[in-house]
């Protein structure tokens, strides 16, 4: 037994050492793809590697200095969790080295990679995630979507101008950095529009993973508000305005951009019928001429409307690739310098500049659940 | 607070305990009769409701006959799972055989993952389980008024088996003493393997009646579910029947209770559940209806 170890050692060792000598000489590019693929938020991760895949499927390559390198994805599984979010970075920068990172789903998984992507110098380019902490602060952190003071500010001009709306309780994801700020930015953007502090009745929490919300909701009925904001993960979402319907509660439910998943209809059903939220991207709207080649790709590969996440996955591996080719080099602070020089790029959600916090200033688009399906509402401007 | 307001936050906790009790029922039965705590219980839970789902969105049967195949074929699990984990392992010491259901546990979680795929899926509630009922300024969904109902009905069916049926009284031979029960010319692993059965069952009733609840589905459902319902049975003395349902019904009337009173509270709702496990334990840690000896685990 002994024996066969020391043999299977050995040949771990060869083969080792010819996968290192084999590396010498680049002829493959990686680029980190830093999602949750299992969890609360595996939906989310998904729609986003759609995008990212399709975009790598059309355009395989890139040019580093007079080399056609193939760009190779390396999927690494961050279990919607915070913890496992820094390992699964860790171990994309540590032992696949990759050049640049995109990702994550999710604001808390972003911000548990920060730190990871700064330290060893590798790029990384947000997708959907919107807390404006992911970059602040982080010079290797971008993103290729609008942040959550815009964000928040929108649903409340919604719920003031639209719904004439004059309180509100506020429902949020206490263990979710995006949920809290989100929520946040609501609470103070309403408070000035309607011109008073006790605007919002309520702010009343749950956790992630949590599936029962009576307790919380019946508190929030007996405030009678004209309007319930809730951000938050798609299936606790979806489960609490299930049992808000079931214990009777009439008023509208706000929320943002993470609610545009499939299960966000497949668990609710009728329940979450007139849901509002704000989003990136509406296919009924494309932007730019990247717009319309990637609708008609994934149109024709997936047989289904794309997710504005998917949108952004798409982005984001553009820009990527756009600014390593800039670079002519894979090293990590030439290839940063070239994302944060990005000027009008045309993604398939719309044109990126990045400003100095290295965000991407853009429209939001609302949508709402209508007979079963994400119907675009209006495009709100920065 | 309104006497309204209160009597729906008290039905709130009413139908969230009665769903711990009735999982906390099959805990509590596998280890009153082997003193093994089935770690894999929490998973075999959602191997039920994903049964039941795949038997109506794929092969098409009404909800009932789902219902059904789903308990059965769960119940088999639970023998085969028991046949290859635990029996093996039945002359080790104890340690052995609770790392093998923590083992058991983890493989069912992954091989979930694996099958079933990590993103969630939504459940079709049945109509009769998703009828609003309202009675004053109180509104229950009818599932909340079955799962009580059904609780019961475990609960009596079982204390019917244990204390009135021939099988009964060879279970409680075997959980007095194995060696003794073989001596009686008692077929043990007959006994065991119906316990398990028995315990899947009603793992596999509780997941359904949850997924009926809470219409999402995820490989991982039965964590959370699974500690608390074991909180639950702890709580209320494991191995004692009547201990499961109290504890169920205690551990979901204070989670929801203390949310109701004091909202700002609500991050730390999962920690009540364990904070009132140490004090149980502190305080008597045989649990509230639990026998007098202590066995270590």
């Amino acid at each position: 037994m002994r024996s066969f170890g020391l043999v299977l050692g050995a040949v771990a060792l060869v083969s080792l050492g010819a996968c290192q000598k084999k590396s010498s000489a680049p002829t493959t590019v990686k680029i980190g793809v830093f999602e949750p693929m299992t969890g609360a938020n595996a939906a989310g991760g998904a729609m986003e590697v759609e995008g990212i895949k399709l975009a790598n499927e059309m355009f395989p390559t890139v040019k580093v200095g007079d080399k056609e390198l193939k760009i190779e994805l390396v999927i690494s599984d961050n279990k919607s969790d915070k913890v496992e979010a820094a390992n699964a970075a860790q171990r994309l920068v540590d032992q696949d080295k990759v050049a640049a990172v995109l990702g994550s789903w999710g604001s808390s998984l972003s911000m548990a990679a920060g730190p990871i992507v700064k330290d060893k110098k590798v790029p990384a380019v947000a997708l959907s995630a919107t807390n404006p902490l992911v970059t602040k602060g982080n010079e290797y952190y971008f993103r290729v979507c609008f942040i959550d003071p815009f964000q928040g500010t929108v649903m409340a001009n919604y719920a003031f101008k639209e719904l004439k709306a004059k309180k509100a309780v506020i429902i949020r994801e206490v263990s979710n950095d995006y949920s809290v700020g989100l929520a946040r930015f609501f609470s103070d953007s309403f408070k000035k529009l309607t011109g008073d502090e006790g605007a919002i009745l309520s702010e009343l929490n749950y956790n992630t993973n949590d599936q029962d919300f009576t307790a919380q909701l019946t508190t929030a009925k007996s405030m009678n508000p004209d309007v319930i904001f809730a951000p938050g993960n798609y299936t606790e979402s979806a489960l609490l305005i299930k049992q808000a319907r079931e214990l009777g509660i009439t008023a509208p439910f706000l929320g943002g951009d993470t609610w545009e998943t499939p299960e966000f209809m497949d668990v609710g059903k009728q329940a979450v019928e007139g849901a509002v939220f704000s989003t990136f991207f509406a296919t009924e709207v494309p932007i730019t001429e990247t717009s319309k080649t990637f609708l008609d790709a994934y149109r024709k590969q997936y047989n289904k409307e794309p997710a504005a996440v998917t949108a952004l996955g798409f982005d984001g591996y553009l820009v990527v690739r756009a600014a390593i080719e800039k670079a002519g080099s894979l090293d990590g602070p030439k290839v940063r310098d070239a994302l944060a020089a990005t000027q009008r790029f045309p993604g398939a959600a719309g044109h990126i500049t990045f400003d100095q916090n290295r965000d991407a200033t853009k429209s939001a688009v609302i949508k709402v659940v209508k007979g079963g399906k994400f119907t675009y509402l209006t495009t709100v401007q920065p | 607070m309104t006497l309204a307001l209160f009597l729906q936050h008290l039905a709130n906790a009413l139908s969230l305990g009665s769903l711990y009790a009735l999982i906390a029922i099959g805990y509590t039965m596998v280890y009153g009769i082997l003193r093994l705590i089935n770690f894999a219980h929490g998973d075999v839970f959602m191997l039920g409701a994903y049964l039941a789902f795949y038997a109506v969105a794929t092969f098409l049967l009404p909800w009932w006959a789902a219902f059904l195949l789903a308990i059965l074929v769960t119940a088999l699990f639970g023998v085969v799972l028991e046949r290859v984990a635990y029996r093996p392992l039945r002359d080790s010491p104890r340690i052995s055989v609770m790392i093998s259901a923590i083992g058991a546990s983890f493989l069912i979680e992954n091989v979930g993952i694996v099958v079933f795929g990590g993103r969630p899926k939504g459940v079709q509630v049945p109509d009769v389980m998703n009828v609003r009922l309202g009675l004053g300024g109180v509104s229950v969904m009818s599932v909340s008024v079955v799962i009580p109902v059904l609780t019961f009905a475990v609960l009596a069916i079982l204390l019917w088996v244990v204390h009135r049926t021939k099988t009964g009284m060879a279970m409680r031979a075997v959980s007095t003493d194995l060696d003794a029960a073989r001596l009686q010319a008692i077929d043990v692993n007959r006994i065991i393997s119906f316990t398990f059965g028995a315990g899947s069952l009603l793992a596999a009733v509780g997941g359904i009646m949850w997924s009926y609840k809470y219409p999402q589905l995820n490989p991982l459902m039965g964590t959370m579910p699974g500690l608390k319902c074991f909180i639950a049975a702890v709580i209320g003395g494991i191995g004692s029947i009547w201990g499961a349902v109290l504890g169920g019904f205690l551990l979901g009337g204070i989670e929801l209770l203390t949310l109701a009173f004091l909202p700002t509270l609500t991050g730390y709702r999962d920690a009540f559940a364990f904070v009132l496990l140490i004090v149980v334990l502190l305080v008597k840690p045989s649990g509230l209806l639990g026998g007098r000896h202590v066995e270590k685990v």
